[in-house]
């Protein structure tokens, strides 16, 4: 007797549920939890409802939304309800002996870079966060989403959530990279291609060629933005690269443990066979360096493109909407995107700060000098230690970059890193939505190795043009 | 969480695609503890301009649509970040009802949390009623639970559906956390066999 063939999501899936709730609801049983200091008052909305923390054990902790990246880690936070944001996570987590990576410590930074980082991601677990970006876990073959305050508080008095199945999507990256085109390319090419809202309702599991030759780096660049493309979670099945990068983390298993574990998530790939709701299929070969120009991450073109023209289109909502970008964008229809000039250049984020983003970014800028306001922000206090210690964070010193400590910093700008009014930044984050990086400041979305490009030139640039230019 | 049974009220249409929740509430507002002070900072730099004052142009300030307790909006309503405060920012303002063709999945499951509804209907049911509450500014929508229509500017009824579990919590406003935890003994014995399953996911100390 053989089982019908399952997909990755659908075996991860069914292990948790608990019980069904009626309705196609059902009760999912949540391996972990990760915490960042924005969801700090929920601890205090749980101790008035009188409930308690069922398994803190399974929960890990850090600070990166409100910390401060310009000085030396922890303090100088001025803004006394801001710096509670930071304080205040201390406290409680070390009243519930909840393990709490804080300013200070070398483990601090992004939720979703320390997570992987210390393996606590699993693949095969269910694990929430309350932050979107969740969904970068997935890069391990696990269920990772992010969830709001009232399912947070409901994870930690219950570890379950209730649940409506998502339906499986699979969107296939067949073939091999072109030189200069980074797993950002990828993923913007992948929501241009679905639309912000093509993902709506669905688990994305990414597969092909291109995707199985990402380093775990890459995968999660690309499963990070599973949500931009309206997608709760985005999954890639676990192999060597996957467990090659987990063994000897400190929260992975070990010895017995870990073999019995990398026995089961060998299981875990979806089956030959295996259905999919959805299945969309794009061609490595075909991309190239990609930026955003608009307001909505699926904005996104070739860098070799130009700026949309409203006329040129038949739908007058679609016009109206180009419209509204242009304007707040200040852009005008048909500029060639290289000819756009940027303010600042921010490289970080959950989407693009690992040891491997900063080498890509280094490797353009060595020898160059940056012509507009520059930041680095590692994503952990561990990616930037390695960073320094491969002499990183002299190559974007030398180049007029500022290096700063970890944190969310102006991907979201909670903590005042932010941009002017009316300032354009290049950024390697997820989100280019009105405001996101300060009040009416444009952002255009692109890969760390562009992002360099952009700092060293002043504008949008092809990076595979810069290759062969001087120094 | 207030009971939701049905809404009458003057609607206002929004007719952009894809309003994110950063659009709904900027991030620099949610440190701030959920209060009644979250509806002013509902579409805040949307509506007011830089000084404080309302923006003329942005629809909810108009003087036909300032009552407004029901959004009709475009596709992918609440897209983006996973902020709960978008939806505390539209409660505390008075919007009992969201009524798009799709929504933010993430925004989705926090609106029946807060005792917010939102309605999925067709994309082009949607820009009808858009297109009516425009012709008749301070129309009027009716939204029913416990019968799932809603009843629009022209009087034309449309169904829609909400599933089971979640209409009978908004229904009762239920206290989600107790109901789960009447479901212990299913949680403990799930827990007995998931460790036996995969024992290596214990953590009893953390490194």
């Amino acid at each position: 007797m053989s089982a019908a063939p399952r997909t990755l999501f659908e075996k991860i899936w069914s292990r948790h549920v608990v019980t069904e709730g009626g309705g196609g609801m059902s009760l999912l049983y949540i391996d972990r939890l990760l915490m960042h200091d924005g969801a700090v008052h929920t601890f205090d909305r749980l101790r008035k409802a009188g409930r308690t923390i069922r398994r803190p054990e399974a929960i890990a902790a850090t600070a990166d939304h409100y910390v401060p990246t310009a000085t030396g880690p922890g303090g100088g936070i001025a803004e006394p309800a801001i710096r509670g944001m930071v304080t205040e996570m201390a406290r409680h987590t070390g009243e519930l002996r909840i393990p709490y990576f804080g300013p200070g410590d070398a483990r601090q930074g992004i939720v979703h870079v320390m997570g992987p980082e210390q393996g606590f991601t699993l693949p095969g677990i269910t694990l929430v966060c309350g932050d979107s970006h969740t969904a970068t876990h997935g890069a391990f073959g696990c269920l990772a989403f992010g969830i709001g305050a009232s399912e947070l508080e409901h994870v930690l008095a219950t570890s379950c959530l209730w649940q409506r199945k998502p339906r499986a999507m699979r969107i296939r990256v067949d073939g091999v990279r072109p030189p200069g085109v980074a797993a950002k390319d990828v993923i913007l090419a992948v929501i241009a291609a679905i639309s912000a809202a093509g993902g709506t309702g669905h688990v994305i599991e990414y597969a092909g060629a291109a995707i199985a030759a990402m380093s775990m780096d890459e995968r999660m660049t690309v499963c990070n933005m599973s949500i931009e493309a309206g997608a709760r979670a985005g999954m890639v099945a676990p192999d060597a690269t996957t467990y090659a990068y987990l063994e000897g983390r400190p929260f992975a298993p070990a010895g017995a443990g870990w073999m019995a574990a990398r026995a089961y998530w060998e299981t875990l790939p979806s089956d030959e066979g295996a259905v999919f709701d959805t299945e969309v299929a794009l061609a490595a070969a075909a991309l190239a360096p990609t930026v955003t120009w608009g307001t909505s991450p699926q904005e996104a073109l070739p860098i070799t493109g130009r700026v949309p023209d409203p006329g040129e289109t038949a739908d007058p909502a679609r016009r109206a909407a180009i419209e509204r970008m242009l304007a707040y964008m200040g852009l005008a229809a048909n500029t060639p995107l290289t000819a756009i000039k940027v303010d600042r250049v921010f490289i970080g984020s959950c989407t693009n700060s690992r040891l491997e983003d900063l080498r890509s970014a280094a490797a353009v800028v060595r020898g160059r000098r940056v012509v507009v306001p520059a930041w680095v922000v590692a994503g952990s206090g561990l990616v930037k230690r390695a960073a320094e210690a491969e002499g990183l964070d002299r190559i974007f010193r030398e180049a007029g970059f500022e290096w700063r400590e970890p944190g969310c910093s102006m991907c979201i700008g909670m903590n005042g890193d932010t941009g002017r009014p009316g300032e354009r930044v290049a950024s390697t984050s997820n989100r280019n939505f009105e405001g996101r990086q300060g009040k009416g400041v444009r952002t255009h979305l692109m890969s760390p190795a562009m992002a360099a490009a952009a700092a060293v030139t002043g504008r949008l640039t092809d990076v595979r043009a810069l290759a062969g230019e001087p120094r | 969480m207030e009971p939701f049974t049905s809404v009458s009220a003057v609607a206002v249409p929004l007719d952009a695609v894809n309003i994110d929740t950063d659009r709904v509430i900027p991030a620099r507002f949610l440190h701030r503890p959920r209060g009644p002070e979250y509806a002013g900072l509902l579409f805040h730099d949307v509506r007011f301009d830089e000084d404080g004052r309302e923006r003329a142009d942005f629809i909810m300030n108009q003087p036909a649509f300032r009552e407004a307790r029901v959004i009709v909006a475009a596709d992918n309503f609440g897209c983006g970040s996973s902020r709960e405060h978008a939806v505390w920012a539209l409660a505390a303002y008075g919007i009992r009802v969201v009524i798009a063709p799709s929504f933010g999945d993430i925004f989705f499951n926090n609106c029946f949390k807060v005792g917010v509804l939102p309605v999925v209907v067709p994309g082009e049911t949607a820009a009808a009623l858009r297109r009516q509450l425009h012709a008749m500014p301070g129309a009027s929508i009716t939204v029913d639970l416990e019968s799932q229509t809603l009843t629009g500017p022209d009087g034309a009824r449309i169904p829609f559906t909400v599933d089971p579990f979640r209409r009978q919590g908004l229904l009762r406003g239920e206290d989600e956390i107790a109901l789960t935890l009447g479901h212990e003994a299913a949680i403990a014995e799930f827990e007995r066999r998931h460790a036996d399953e995969e024992p290596w996911l214990a953590v009893e100390r953390h490194p």
